[in-house]
């Protein structure tokens, strides 16, 4: 049940442009902005949207020839799209009996399933009484009940609240992880694809621009959005030795390396000082505060100047500092806080 | 300023009502309604409007599906042609039946000729008259509910493994079974209603092709209390029917 795609969807003004391969028992998540191109990536996988060019083969056999209803897929859609006129257990049923079960059958298989997601009590209950998390684990056990080979999400938690995605995140991992076949998710959500896929695969305008294990792409962000979603400040410069030229500003590191490099620091690596600090930390440089904003605990500034950063700090160090919009700030960030790879 | 005519107008729709009430002669009533023309005409009407409804379900819900779900060229030209019927006088619907389905019609002659089917001045006619006169309603109510059903449902059955028809019957109609169901209550009542195409292309035959609104005109003519009565049953059925839609169309938003 080995995935592998080239999925190319030209419109007007867009055009998606990936080659996704996915294991069995593999899940990868697409990951990226809205209006990136992965839910057109899912809908492709799935038949909902056309081809343009390219192919979709699952264990050596091509899908991208078949209608969605030939297609051995499984999908959980955005809001779920249960039938609103059929109960929970006959939404799950759907599919098998569109398989060629008897409705005796059929139904035996989704009440076994619902079981499976812990919704054996509420098998006779409409869509619309369900909660949300209810209903997102009827849609999954509606997907799975078809015994699909191609697993699609299309952002399952973002319909929940905060404290039910908590729940049902982990407990869809558990799902996940038990099924067989390839699984591909999309969301928007870094925590979501972290916790719920083995490897990230980032779109961004139409295109992948980094993929890899989620500690890999947490550790090593390639590109602002990638930065930006797992917390860290990112350059990208010329490296020379331990000195990486980024913009104006010259970054010491504790790597060595040459050529084109990205630098990547976390905003509490940053400290900020009024005057000119005495003693010298390596990387230091004079910044313009551009905005100042809570960021859990702490308070993030946000800093112009020969580069943009974020600097995380305390808000009694606010208050110390006396920080305001517009102010003119000494920050720096120690070498060993950095992190330099190749570009 | 607008109070004057919007009282007005209000008279001018409930007075004419209001007056087959006062004039109905309420004490022969019972005996009026149990004659046998009367039942008759009751019994052709109810039946020839309800066959006409499933005619009209049957060829009008595909069609709608048609028009509301397949792109194909010169679609805005069918959806005009379709709603012809709603603004076309009845006569002149009845005279083109005439032309088309009579005995020596296009199509009629034909239809005598192969099956020795005769459709002008039958109960089958009449049928024919009120459906064609009356389909339009349904169209155009199943069309806009399939427009406003959210097609994403389809997509997901069909990820389900259900087929193209699987995915009508299974959940795209039962969606839009509200529009059908006000599209069809609306088809039914224009075709009891159905007067003038009826009588031009079924003709006046008591017992054959005689309905109501043919009853009622005839009777105005010849014995006015008998047509009060019949007016009056006509306009019970309006009633019921209004009820049984109030929450669609009658309550504002």
């Amino acid at each position: 049940m080995t995935l592998h795609a080239r999925l190319v969807v030209t419109r007007p003004a867009f055009t998606l442009d990936i080659a996704l391969d996915v294991r069995a028992g593999e899940v990868v998540a697409l990951l990226g902005p809205n209006g990136a191109g992965k839910t057109t990536a899912l809908r492709a996988l799935a038949g909902l949207v056309a081809l343009s060019k390219g192919e979709i083969v699952l264990d050596g056999h091509p899908l991208h020839t078949l209608a969605p209803e030939q297609r051995p897929i499984g999908m959980v859609f955005q809001n779920y799209l249960l039938f609103p006129h059929l109960s929970a257990l006959d939404n799950v049923a759907f599919g098998p009996r569109c398989q060629g079960a008897s409705k005796a059958e059929a139904r035996r298989t989704a009440a076994a399933l619902l079981e499976r997601v812990g919704l054996a009590d509420r098998a006779a209950a409409r869509p619309r009484q369900l909660s949300g998390g209810q209903a997102q684990r009827v849609a999954l056990a509606r997907a799975l009940a078809v015994r699909p080979e191609l697993l699609l999400l299309d952002e399952p938690l973002a319909a929940l609240d905060a404290h039910t995605r908590l729940e049902v995140r982990s407990e869809l991992r558990r799902h996940l992880a038990d099924f067989g076949g390839a699984t591909v998710l999309v969301t928007h959500d870094p925590l979501d694809a972290m916790v719920l896929a083995d490897r990230l695969v980032v779109i961004e305008n139409g295109a992948i621009v980094q993929q890899g294990a989620p500690a890999e792409v947490a550790r090593h962000p390639r590109t602002d959005y990638v930065a930006r979603l797992v917390g860290l400040n990112l350059y990208r410069g010329v490296a020379d030795g331990t000195r990486v030229k980024a913009g104006e500003l010259l970054l010491h590191t504790s790597e060595h390396l040459d050529g084109a490099a990205f630098v990547a620091f976390p905003p509490a690596a940053v400290a900020l000082y009024r005057s000119r600090p005495d003693g010298s930390p390596r990387n230091l440089w004079q910044a313009r505060i551009d905005g100042i904003e809570r960021h859990g605990d702490n308070v993030r500034v946000h800093l112009e100047g020969p580069v943009t950063a974020f600097a995380d700090i305390t808000p009694a160090a606010v208050a110390d500092l006396d920080l305001t919009p517009g102010q003119t700030i000494w920050a720096s960030v120690k070498a060993t806080e950095t992190h330099a790879y190749p570009a | 300023m607008l109070l004057v005519p919007a009282l007005a107008g209000l008279a001018f729709l409930v007075l004419p009502l209001a007056g087959l009430l006062v004039r109905a002669p309420w004490s022969t009533l019972p005996a009026r309604l149990a004659e046998p023309y009367v039942l008759e005409a009751l019994r052709l009407s109810l039946v020839t409007a309800t066959v006409a409804t499933a005619m009209s379900l049957l060829l009008g819900v595909p069609l709608a599906w048609l028009l509301a779900r397949v792109d194909f060229p010169g679609r805005r030209l069918v959806r005009a042609l379709v709603t012809v019927p709603l603004v076309l006088p009845p006569v002149v619907g009845g005279v083109a039946l005439l032309l088309v389905l009579g005995r020596r019609g296009l199509i009629g002659q034909w239809l005598e000729s192969a099956f020795g089917i005769t459709l002008p001045f039958t109960t089958a006619g009449v049928v024919v008259a009120e459906a064609f006169v009356a389909m339009p309603f349904l169209v155009i109510s199943v069309e806009g509910a399939l427009r406003a059903a959210d097609r994403r449902y389809e997509e997901a059955a069909a990820t389900l493994g259900a087929s193209r028809w699987t995915v009508f019957r299974r959940v795209t109609l039962p969606m839009v079974m509200p529009g059908v169901v006000a599209g069809a209550v609306l088809c039914w009542a224009r075709a009891l209603g159905e007067f003038g195409a009826t009588i031009t292309f079924a003709g006046n035959f008591p017992g054959t092709t005689r309905t109501m609104p043919l009853a009622v005109y005839l009777a105005l003519e010849t014995e006015p209390e008998a047509a009060i009565v019949l007016s009056l049953v006509l306009l019970a059925v309006s009633v019921v029917i209004l009820a049984g839609l109030r929450d669609r169309w009658v309550s504002a938003p």
